[in-house]
């Protein structure tokens, strides 16, 4: 009786670890060098600080830099899935780089998890049982900063995004929830930092607040010229131009800007607060919202392994779909796309002593899903 | 569209053209007397604005960086020339594009080890920020007028520096005839790297002028190369007053360009594809406009050699 107890055990114990031994590679592209870097840097500092603080021997990450450049991210990603053998992949930051590598992994029976970028392309039609964004469809926080322009009153907003896959998703984003009229709509060239022209344009076309998506250094040069021309409407944008690592670059031009994200470091939940502080401990400075995307994508993925084998796909499916893990955002879930359900926030941008940092006004959606789940059939 | 806004526009294109021109003298310079083609021109510029947001940042004063934005890309230029650049002269292009491109590499990461991956605070002095009202009611930034002018009296100092000083017709001999320089007893190598060094300090000028109003991290400089070949290239590769009309033309060219072909095809496309097909064009623009010179003038506008 007691040897069977004991041979049950000893077999629980196979079975739990015959289900967790595998060992699961994740390839990770994203940008490390170039113009965006802070970006990529952010998602893969947070990926592996919840990857250290798991302490799992089964997980293995390899990291690789794409420049910014969608044939580099599609060499890296051949290279992974063939000669690495990743199970795995994840990391992009760009969604035109994106565009180029999803699709091919997915259909090689690789899984995807994004920790940023969300093209619309690949949340509808073009949806795929193992693709899972972390982070957002790219319309979201721009849907949140339409539906606080229209709430605060906006009736003549000029807006203006690069003119790329992200770019156009968030102006249909800033529409869908709007409403009001468009004083001017322009589509600006990715990378410029020269934002006159623009300017001008804005001076001259009688709007009564400006939308803007630039993410990265595009986003600090457009700030520092606006606040330059003495414009003074209201701004409102998506966090990217907002975020931790570029406001300090920005200084007072920002503040006092309101800005729509998912996350920010104030949002009060206990799995937040250990991030917050575990990211500062680990790297000496203030986490961004892209920090906590790649903190969350890394626990996504360690949820699902403590739950399935990754080599049988449809219960690695299944458990990373039940986003089974202690979201940074509170409240987390994936809809029908595979695309997350969330609260997203207005938040506006302060000085903490001297660091510029942003806390959160009120929510401006609640349980927020994409538009495009429903063109979306798998 | 107002009579305003096309000033506006025009001075917006000329502030653009002549910052390109601060970094397409160097370039035409240093290929005009060397005859090397330096893809690390552009790292030059990212050290400027480096040196001038630290200083900045450590002295509170946008004067002093500006003076170690030229100190720190003049001092980077003569280093690189006497380690790296000397040993290129006799080689063909081809070596030298692949030596300067691994510069590119090595300023790109060495900056990221310093400074690390986020970019920096650089902003516009306080006696120089803010609009001000030119005739006609223009709101203009101050700080734009300014870089009009700084560039306007560097053109002028670099004219005067090519004809009228000892040193300008050393340059000037040594673009015609590198080896008859040397042998009337012309210390080449003294003038190679004092040559190189002003290209470099004229690059990193640039980058912390802009860096000013845009922002300042690593990669910022690879950009404004490729404009700033496109501007030698229209100009005549190794003249100083071709960079400068080139400059210009591509400055109004984009600027211009950004604005008008939008709403020319807006008359009779829908607004929407109008956009997006219009912004796509006058990306586009710049390198119509250098595919047209080349065609008319294989030389460029004022080059003496094709």
């Amino acid at each position: 009786m007691k040897f069977t107890t004991m041979a049950a055990t000893v077999a629980l114990a196979i079975g739990i670890t015959g289900a967790q031994a595998e060992p699961v590679k994740v390839g990770m592209i994203t940008t490390l060098s170039g113009g965006g870097a802070g970006l990529g840097i952010d998602v893969r500092d947070g990926f592996m600080l919840a990857v250290k603080q798991a302490g799992n021997p089964d997980l293995e990450v390899i990291v690789e830099d794409d420049q910014r450049k969608p044939d580099i991210a599609v060499q890296l990603a051949d290279k992974m899935v063939q000669s690495e053998k990743v199970d795995v992949l994840t990391g992009i930051i760009w969604s035109n780089l994106a565009m180029a590598v999803v699709p091919s992994v997915t259909a090689q029976g690789k899984f995807y998890l994004s920790p940023n970028a969300g093209p619309s392309a690949l949340a509808g039609k073009g949806c795929h049982p193992n693709y899972f964004n972390v982070a957002w469809q790219n319309d979201n926080l721009h849907e949140a900063a339409g539906a606080y322009a229209k709430e605060t009153g906006y009736k003549n907003s000029f807006i203006l995004a690069p003119n790329y896959p992200a770019g156009k998703d968030a102006l249909t984003g800033y529409k869908r929830f709007y409403g009001g009229d468009l004083a001017g709509e322009i589509y600006t060239k990715l990378g410029q930092t020269d934002y006159a022209a623009e300017l001008a344009q804005i001076r001259a076309s009688g709007a009564d607040s400006v939308f803007f998506f630039l993410p990265g250094g595009m986003g600090i040069s457009f700030l520092k010229q606006y606040a330059d021309s003495g414009i003074d409407l209201p701004v409102v944008g998506p966090a990217f131009s907002f975020d931790q690592g570029i406001l300090q670059a920005v200084g007072d031009a920002a503040l006092g800007v309101k800005n729509t994200s998912q996350w920010n470091k104030d949002i009060d939940n206990e799995a937040n607060k250990a991030f917050v502080e575990a990211f500062q401990a680990e790297y000496g400075r203030l986490p961004s919202l892209y920090a906590s995307q790649g903190y969350d994508t890394a626990n996504l993925l360690l949820s699902a392994m403590a739950k399935a084998d990754v080599k049988d796909a449809d219960a690695f499916r299944a458990a990373l779909k039940e986003a089974d893990f202690a979201s940074t955002r509170g409240d987390f879930k994936f809809g029908p796309n595979h695309h997350p359900i969330q609260d997203i926030y207005v938040r506006e941008v302060i000085k903490e002593g001297d660091v510029f940092t942003n806390k959160i006004l009120a929510a401006a959606l609640t349980d927020h899903a994409d538009a495009y789940a429903g063109e979306c059939s798998m | 569209m107002s009579f305003l806004l096309l000033i506006e526009q025009v001075l917006n294109g000329l502030q653009f053209g002549i910052m390109l021109f601060l970094m397409a003298a160097g370039l035409t310079l240093i290929f005009g007397v060397m005859g090397l083609i330096n893809l690390a021109h552009g790292s030059l510029y990212m050290i400027g604005a480096f040196c001038a947001a630290a200083v900045a940042a450590a002295t509170g004063s946008f004067l002093l960086g500006l003076v170690a934005a030229l100190a720190g890309a003049a001092a980077a230029g003569a280093l690189v020339e006497l380690v790296v650049i000397r040993r290129l002269y006799d080689k063909d292009h081809l070596d030298q594009v692949l030596a300067t491109f691994a510069l590119i590499l090595i300023f790109s990461e060495g900056t990221r080890w310093v400074f690390g991956s986020f970019p920096l605070f650089l902003d516009v002095p306080d006696f120089l920020s803010g609009p001000v009202t030119l005739p006609g009611g223009i709101e203009y930034p101050l700080y734009r007028l300014a870089l009009i002018v700084v560039g306007l009296l560097v053109a002028l100092g670099l004219y005067l520096l090519i004809s009228r000083t000892r040193l300008g017709i050393q340059i000037r001999a040594g673009e015609n005839d590198r080896e008859m320089i040397a042998a009337l007893g012309i210390d080449i190598a003294k003038l190679y790297t004092i040559v190189f060094a002003l290209g470099a300090a004229l690059a990193g000028l640039a980058g912390a002028l802009v860096g000013a109003i845009q922002s300042v991290q690593v990669g910022m400089g690879e950009p404004v190369l490729i404009l700033a070949f496109v501007v030698i290239v229209i100009g005549g590769i190794g003249s100083i007053k071709g960079a400068l009309v080139g400059a210009i033309l591509v400055g109004l060219t984009d600027t211009l360009g950004g604005i008008f072909l939008p709403e020319a095809l807006k008359l009779f496309l829908d607004p929407s594809t109008a956009t997006s097909v219009g912004s796509s064009l006058a990306s586009m623009a710049i390198y119509i406009l250098m595919a047209a010179v080349l065609i008319l003038r294989p030389a460029g506008l004022f080059g003496a050699r094709a």
